[in-house]
């Protein structure tokens, strides 16, 4: 008696309770304990070996994922904006821990009671947030059938900086398992022309809400007002999804009084300034010592929107009679209303390593192996027409492309001691400061990589933005800052925007944090009475002025950029995208052999200059040596590279000391 | 309490709310002070204020004497003991037996509501009512023979546990008994039994119990304290007290003595507590982050009749106040109101404790638990302490609506307090100890003591530190005896004060040498390192200072850097950066361990024995090695003096030597996952080696050892006195015993022997020679660092004034000179170039002795 294939999506909560009705007969032998204290714990253990249904249902649902394209089925919270997505329903979340709260206790069994006639029915707790009973019935607090359990809460915001493609081209996939939903298909075609052929295998009617989010992606946030009536139009028009609708008006109203009714509008806490996005609440069930602070994590789960959490903040006076200080500042915090923070019951989460919705989530699978053995076929061909694009991109210089191209698929792959291995930051200098290069310079990266920032470091972003997360202990939580960055996110730090001016002590703050990072890969994050030391993985580039080292820039610096962007083929910035974030991932070592000759290399050159190479000047080599090689898929460094390597060190450091020499001040 | 048995429990309950309803008739207006607590504040104030009736007919004796305040308690309470036994009732409700049952024996000192225990055991009671059958089964079912009674839901027998409990405080001899706690205690007497001395005499009415001592002495009542603590303590409390005053009758309290157990084994870290723990006693640790104001939680609300004045009191049933809707006497409906000030209060406040960061996982944010403080707890606890906490771990469920039947599913938690214990507070005042022992367990010991009695533990401990780190042997031996550190000797008795016993180290060399690595290793190594770069930070940020609290709108001592790491070590990097007066800050921590300040009204001194690690970058940029370390670091010789060992980190060039090092680094690089973890594990060994040490071993000077360090510092003035320069001062000779002391500690040795003085020489040496020597004549020549010149320099100086000299005397009776032809003359006739600097030196040193002046452009004769 499985349930039917669309019961598992819309109604996760009744399949977990068919499962335990399975077992039901386990609880009513129970029922006669009357011993409530003397054998809690020996009760617990006998219940919980009888909640066999838990493992059960987990199973059931793993295999339902697992299933070809039944994950795609299940609409995604990064996507589909939350009043169109049914309550208790199955949804999926792709987001960041941002920060942990404290674990909660819930009643994972509880038992209610029709008080005139006695009859008691018990339920399951778990993956909901209010308890719920059958009409006349009360929840008996009492009951010594009742079983507390403990899930952790994980405050999630998406990941920050994600790049518009990689929202577009994972959700176009998604929606045409919506229709379970949302029966209205109204065909935009709203996508750049570009990306029709890239996504061209899951073309796939768009439903009515794709204009909702392109909308607010795309446009300023002065829409916001007129958008509502434009999809009430097509909805009324169509005249369909009822619950919806009723859905959606409330929650548009939420909004628009939320907003004069708060005092202040709710914080949701991202990293970045100007995201956009839901922030969630998820509840984690099992394994949550495994999740860390600035994961990224796909959570499947169940929904709870329940209006009844948002009530919570207005009865408070009954709430909090128990706690006076927990006053509105952590409640607002930990308990924001359900519309604006949906809270999500965490049936399977695991942790991703990248967001790339062009390269399987994990390598190590059949899937994964097979998809990388398939693209090192051409792996070269792609490497040099992106080295082409990128020479082009930084107006005809090819060493700098070079090692723009190892910064980008750069990655921390171990740390011994202190020391982060495989970090590497480049910093073009001499970026012509006309116009607005960098800007441009930064939107062809945002088309190759998932994740990026552009972070201006003008005077008033460095006094002004926080860029190390704080503890904030009055609303009892972590306030994120801009280094709290997932994996692998590019930080493009923009020199060229800097300015005359005095930093003030943020500023300089702000400033230590930013040089912590590039040298050690670290984040202290402020905790008032001490700091904590997160480490973090974040490749940082760095333009800045001086004169120019790249060759004379085209008069038309604008149109020649964005030539260059227009001519980019969509197959190929596929291409690209999958090229930069597999190479990253792969295996790599150093035979003895090569070992022998990178060391005999090493004395040879302290021998000649012994001056200008150091031990760090090593520790480098063996980092570019490292990408190269991974870099045109090579798994091992071989001494033809190694070769390349001292090359391009060679031309790097000379470029260095005719600059050093025009300018007559070290740089 | 609205226990069945209501009037004789409210009755009880009035011991407390006697206070302030006590003085009812302005004739004998008793306010005994000692009798009126503090914690009663809320209602203190009231005193004054006439009685009702109804008071009056709860004490039908007016108070003769203010100790024994209502001899009719002891009347009453005759029957209640009765009930105690008879009725498993009682037994549900621990208030009524406290109150109850000792009375008798006490002759009226009043119990104390313990509110820490109190809030749930309420609800508990009405369970009690609406399933009295099961309770009744519970307790037969569990009843073999009539008289083995058990508190409903527990297996706990009181008259048992009590008099198990009387056995333990009678006849318990710590037998490990060595904790400083119990300074002035005869150890073979009963322990329990001098502290209720210590009560009577003291007067505080606090009995604190270490559960470890319980739990040696009765692992079963032990169990049973920590699984039903709140039936358990009120047991505790009778037994406490019936002792207490059988023993001192005439004993005058505030209150019963009430138990408060701690060091509770239960749980030590906040992330281990799971449901399973709810409604037990336990103990964690962590940090207070935030307090609350003080809360007056109503116990009892006291209502007035509008119509015909009746009043009634109404006890609190879990933070609800049933008021009554009819006047019992006049039987108006809904003309009681409830009359403030003559309610009864009790201070609560609640705390929010946030892991300590040691015991948190990498990579997640610490977790917090609140907290409450009852009565005189509140106030004990501050932001930013480090307490542990030992209480009864409570979850209470949250209603969103009680009109709604629909109950959000989640349980609030808390933990309401029995006990505090500030782990820091020692640490102020005791010099030595530090009371965050960690604790080794018996293998780790062993282990230990092992690597200890290997006989290369020295070479295998300095190559384990920053093994990413090339070479640098006898840098690595110096930060390796830096962590260790000397012993602390007092000597305030002779005047001396403290003798310093940390070390402290400069690196210097070229940049690029990996010395921030370096300075982040030990940061990362040791458990209370601070680390701060000279460029950022000043001294205000390296000291203390004074900011307002925006709370408490106080004003507050801030901490810096180098108070943060008392008993750690301070790394400074770029310690050249750093500006003037911020580094002078540093002369006094560096030698005398303190830290003297005075702003915005607020003077004091503070504690700083920090090592200090400091790493420097040559002004040059590239270390110039004809110069000295002096002039190659700009530091000033004050300050340099002050360091122990000072090291040049530079770059060998030496064929071996790169080769090695591109071997060690390329395999950093190859290096599996596995290798790594490996050393890891080094690096928790290491650390638990330093613990170790620092915390156990304090080695002691030898004669023999004594002996070497007298030559040792002999021989070392010796070698300057053949050229006529000192070569050593004290400072170095103390240097050498600090060294020569922690080379000890590395060995886990209490005896400091003369293989330890010969290391300290060699390391000295080997840092001298690299810092102190004179690039002009190659000898090693500690006046460098001591006084910033070498005394080659220092002879030429005096040289070159006496050539000026003569010069000028040879010209005859000019009263006066042009600068410039002077200058010109002194050139021509030297044959060492002289440069513009070292003639003003002559002439400033000549204008010292008074032989000429200099004003302007013209030298003038005296």
């Amino acid at each position: 008696m499985m349930p039917s294939a669309q019961d598992w999506l819309i109604n996760p909560l009744g399949v977990v309770q068919d499962f335990v009705g399975k077992f039901c007969f386990a609880f009513t032998g129970l029922c006669e304990r009357t011993d409530r204290k003397g054998k809690n714990g020996k009760l617990c253990d006998e219940k919980i070996s009888k909640l066999d249904w838990e493992k059960r249902a987990l199973e059931y649902f793993k295999e339902k994922l697992k299933e070809t394209e039944a994950a795609s089925w299940v609409p995604s919270l990064n996507d589909v904006p939350l009043h169109y997505l049914k309550p208790n329903s199955l949804v999926k979340f792709r987001c960041m821990v941002q920060d942990m709260f404290d674990p909660e206790y819930y009643m994972g069994v509880y038992e209610t009671v029709e008080p005139s006639t006695q009859a008691r029915v018990l339920h399951i707790g778990k993956y909901r947030d209010v308890a719920e009973c059958e009409p006349q019935h009360e929840v008996d607090l009492q009951s010594q059938n009742n079983i507390t359990m403990e899930r952790q809460t994980f405050y999630c915001v998406p990941v920050p900086g994600e790049a518009q493609w990689v929202k577009e081209i994972s959700f176009f996939c998604d929606t045409s398992a919506n229709d379970l939903f949302l029966p209205i298909k109204v065909s935009r075609n709203t996508r750049p022309s570009g990306y029709a052929s890239s996504s061209q295998a899951r073309v796939s009617p768009s439903t009515s809400y794709t204009p909702c989010r392109h909308k607010r992606s795309y446009e300023e946030d002065e829409d916001m007002d007129a958008q509502p009536y434009k999809q009430k139009e097509q909805l009324t028009a169509t005249d369909a999804q009822a619950d919806s609708k009723r859905l959606e008006t409330e929650a548009l109203l939420a909004q628009q009084s939320s907003a004069p009714t708060c005092s202040p509008p709710l914080d949701l806490n991202f990293p970045l300034p100007g995201e956009k996005g839901p922030a969630c609440l998820v509840k984690v069930y099992e394994n949550w010592e495994n999740f860390k602070v600035n994961d990224i994590v796909e959570v499947y789960g169940v929904l709870s929107v329940d209006p009844a959490l948002s009530v919570l903040s207005d009865h408070r006076d009954d709430a909090l009679s128990m706690d006076p200080m927990e006053a509105d500042e952590e409640q607002r915090v930990h308990s924001p209303p359900a519309s604006l923070v949906p809270r999500l019951h965490a049936i399977l989460a695991h942790k991703l390593k990248h967001v790339n919705p062009l390269v399987p989530a994990s390598l190590c699978t059949e899937d994964g192996k097979g998809f990388v053995s398939n693209f090192l076929t051409d792996l070269v061909t792609v490497r040099a027409e992106l080295l082409g694009l990128l020479t082009g991109v930084l107006l005809g210089d090819g060493v700098a492309a070079e090692y723009l191209l190892l910064h980008l698929i750069s990655d921390v792959y171990a740390r011994h001691d202190v020391l982060p291995l495989g970090k590497f930051t480049v910093n073009l200098s001499g970026c012509p400061c006309t116009s607005s290069y960098t800007e441009r310079l930064y939107r062809i990266i945002q088309l190759l990589v998932p994740c990026s920032y552009h972070l201006c470091m003008t005077l008033h972003n460095m006094n002004s933005l926080k860029f190390i997360p704080h503890k904030d202990y009055a609303a009892n939580r972590l306030v994120s800052g801009v280094l709290q960055l997932a994996r692998n996110t590019s930080l493009f730090v923009d020199e060229t925007q800097l300015e005359q001016g005095q930093l003030d002590s943020t500023g300089v703050q702000n400033l230590a944090a930013l040089g912590n990072l590039i040298m050690w890969q670290k984040v202290d994050y402020d905790f008032n009475y001490h700091r904590m030391e997160f480490p973090c993985n974040i490749n940082v580039l760095i333009t800045s002025e001086g004169r120019s080292l790249l060759p004379v820039a085209p008069p038309h610096l604008e149109q020649y950029m964005q030539s260059l962007q227009d001519a980019l083929l969509p197959s190929l910035l596929t291409k690209f995208r999958v090229y930069l974030s597999l190479v990253r991932h792969l295996e790599y070592s150093i035979s003895a052999e090569v070992t022998k000759a990178v060391e005999d290399d090493f004395v040879e050159m302290r021998k000649n200059e012994p001056r200008s190479v150091s031990a760090e000047d090593l520790h480098r080599m063996l980092v570019v040596a490292r990408l190269l090689s991974l870099s045109v898929g090579q798994t091992s460094l071989s001494r033809e590279w190694w070769q390349r390597t001292k090359e391009l060190e060679i031309l790097r450091r000379r470029r260095l000391e005719q600059q050093k020499c025009v300018n007559g001040n070290e740089l | 309490m609205s226990s069945p048995a209501s009037t004789p429990s409210r009755r009880g309950k009035r011991g407390r709310a006697s206070n302030p309803t006590s003085p009812r008739s302005e004739d004998v207006r008793s306010p005994p002070s000692q009798r009126r607590r503090n914690d009663d504040t809320s209602t203190g104030e009231l005193q004054p204020m006439p009685t009702s009736p109804a008071a009056d007919a709860r004490s039908p004796n007016v108070q003769d004497t203010s100790l024994f305040s209502s001899p009719a308690r002891s009347r009453y309470s005759a029957p209640l003991s009765e009930l105690d036994l008879s009725s498993p009732l009682t037994y549900g409700t621990p208030s009524s037996r406290v109150e109850g049952t000792p009375r008798s024996g006490v002759r009226g000192t009043p119990a104390r509501q313990r509110p820490d225990l109190g809030s749930v055991r309420k609800a508990r009671q009405v369970d009690l009512h609406s399933d009295q059958p099961t309770g009744e089964d519970a307790v037969s079912s569990e009843q073999p023979v009539g008289q083995k009674l058990v508190i409903w839901g527990t297996d706990v027998n009181v008259a048992t546990c009590k008099e198990k409990f009387q056995r333990f405080l009678q006849r318990f001899v710590d037998p490990s008994a060595r904790e400083e706690e119990n300074a002035g205690l005869d150890l073979n007497e009963p322990l329990y039994m001098q502290r209720l001395e210590e009560i009577n005499v003291v007067g505080e009415p606090v009995l604190n119990v270490n559960c470890c001592h319980l739990e040696s002495f009765d692992t079963d009542l032990y169990r049973q304290l920590m699984c039903y603590p709140q039936e358990v303590i009120p047991t505790f409390d009778m037994a406490v007290n019936e002792i207490f005053f059988e023993r001192y009758p005439d004993s005058v309290l505030e209150h019963q003595i009430q138990v408060r157990p701690y060091n509770a084994l239960k749980t030590k870290n906040m992330r281990s507590l799971n449901p399973e723990d709810i409604d037990q006693l336990i103990t964690i640790s962590g940090m207070v982050i935030r307090t609350s104001q003080l809360i007056p939680e109503m116990q009892e609300a006291f209502f007035k009749c509008q119509v015909c004045s009746f009043t009634t009191r109404v006890e609190i049933d879990r933070g609800r106040i049933a008021e009554p809707a009819v006047c019992k006497n006049c039987n108006t409906t809904h003309s009681m109101a409830l009359v403030h000030n003559r309610s009864v209060f009790s201070d609560k406040q609640m705390v929010k404790l946030q892991e300590s960061p040691e015991d948190m996982p990498a990579g997640q944010t610490p977790h917090t638990t609140v907290i409450y403080a009852h009565n005189d707890l509140v106030d004990k606890v501050q932001p930013g302490d480090r307490v542990n906490v030992t209480g009864i771990y409570r979850a209470v469920p949250m209603r969103i609506n009680p009109r709604q039947s629909n109950v959000k599913s989640v349980y609030r938690t808390h933990i309401d307090v029995i006990h505090f214990r500030k782990t820091d507070e020692k640490r102020l005042h005791v010099a030595d100890q530090e009371l965050e022992q960690k604790l080794f367990t018996e293998e780790r010991v062993q282990m230990l003591k092992e690597l200890a009695n290997k006989p290369d533990v020295y070479e295998r401990l300095s190559s384990a530190l920053a093994p990413s780190i090339y070479e640098h042997e006898d840098i690595k031996k110096g930060i390796l005896l830096q962590l260790f550190g000397g012993t602390r000797k007092d000597f305030s008795h002779t005047g001396r004060g403290n003798f310093r016993s940390e070390i402290n180290i400069l690196l210097c060399g070229d940049p690029g040498t990996s010395k921030s690595q370096l300075l982040q290793y030990v940061y990362n190594l040791v458990p209370r390192g601070q680390y701060t770069s000279g460029k950022g930070s000043s001294a205000v940020g390296l000291t203390a200072y004074v900011m307002k609290d925006p709370e408490t709108r106080q004003l507050v001592l801030q901490t810096g850097a180098l108070v943060l790491s008392d008993n750690g070590i301070c790394c400074i990097d770029e310690f050249d950066k750093m500006s003037d007066n911020t580094r002078s800050v540093l002369h006094e921590v560096m030698e005398q361990q303190t830290l003297s300040i005075a702003k915005a009204g607020i003077i004091c001194q503070l504690n700083a024995r920090t090592s200090i690690l400091a790493a420097a970058n040559p002004v040059e940029s590239q270390w110039n090695p004809k110069k000295t370390t002096i002039e190659n670091i700009q530091l000033p010789h004050t300050l340099l003096s002050r360091f122990d060992l000072i090291f040049l980190m530079l770059d060998p060039q030496d064929e071996t030597y790169d080769r090695r090092l591109a071997h060690h680094l390329v395999s950093l690089y190859y290096q599996s996952e596995e290798q790594m973890e490996e050393e890891f594990l080094d690096m928790a060994m290491l650390k638990d080696y330093i613990a170790y040490a620092r915390t156990y071993i304090h080695p002691r000077l030898s004669e023999e050892a004594s002996q070497a360090l007298i030559e040792a510092y002999v021989d070392m003035r010796k070698i300057g006195s053949g050229r006529g320069m000192v070569s050593a001062y004290p400072r170095q000779l103390e240097s050498l015993i600090r060294l020569a002391e922690s080379h000890a500690k590395v060995r886990f040795s209490d005896k400091v022997e003369s293989i330890d003085v010969e290391e300290a020489k060699r390391l000295h040496r080997e840092a001298l020679k690299q810092s102190a020597t004179d690039p002009r004549t190659g000898f090693v020549d500690i006046s460098i660092l001591t006084t910033g010149m070498s005394a080659t320099a220092r002879k030429r100086k005096e040289e070159l004034a006496q050539v000026l000299k003569k010069l000028i005397q040879s010209k005859g009776k000019t009263p006066a000179f042009k600068y410039q032809q002077l200058f010109d003359d002194l050139r021509g006739q030297s044959d060492v170039a002289i440069t513009k600097d070292m003639f003003d030196e002559a002439l400033r040193a000549l204008g010292d002795e008074d032989f000429l002046t200099v004003t302007g452009k013209t030298v003038r004769l005296l």
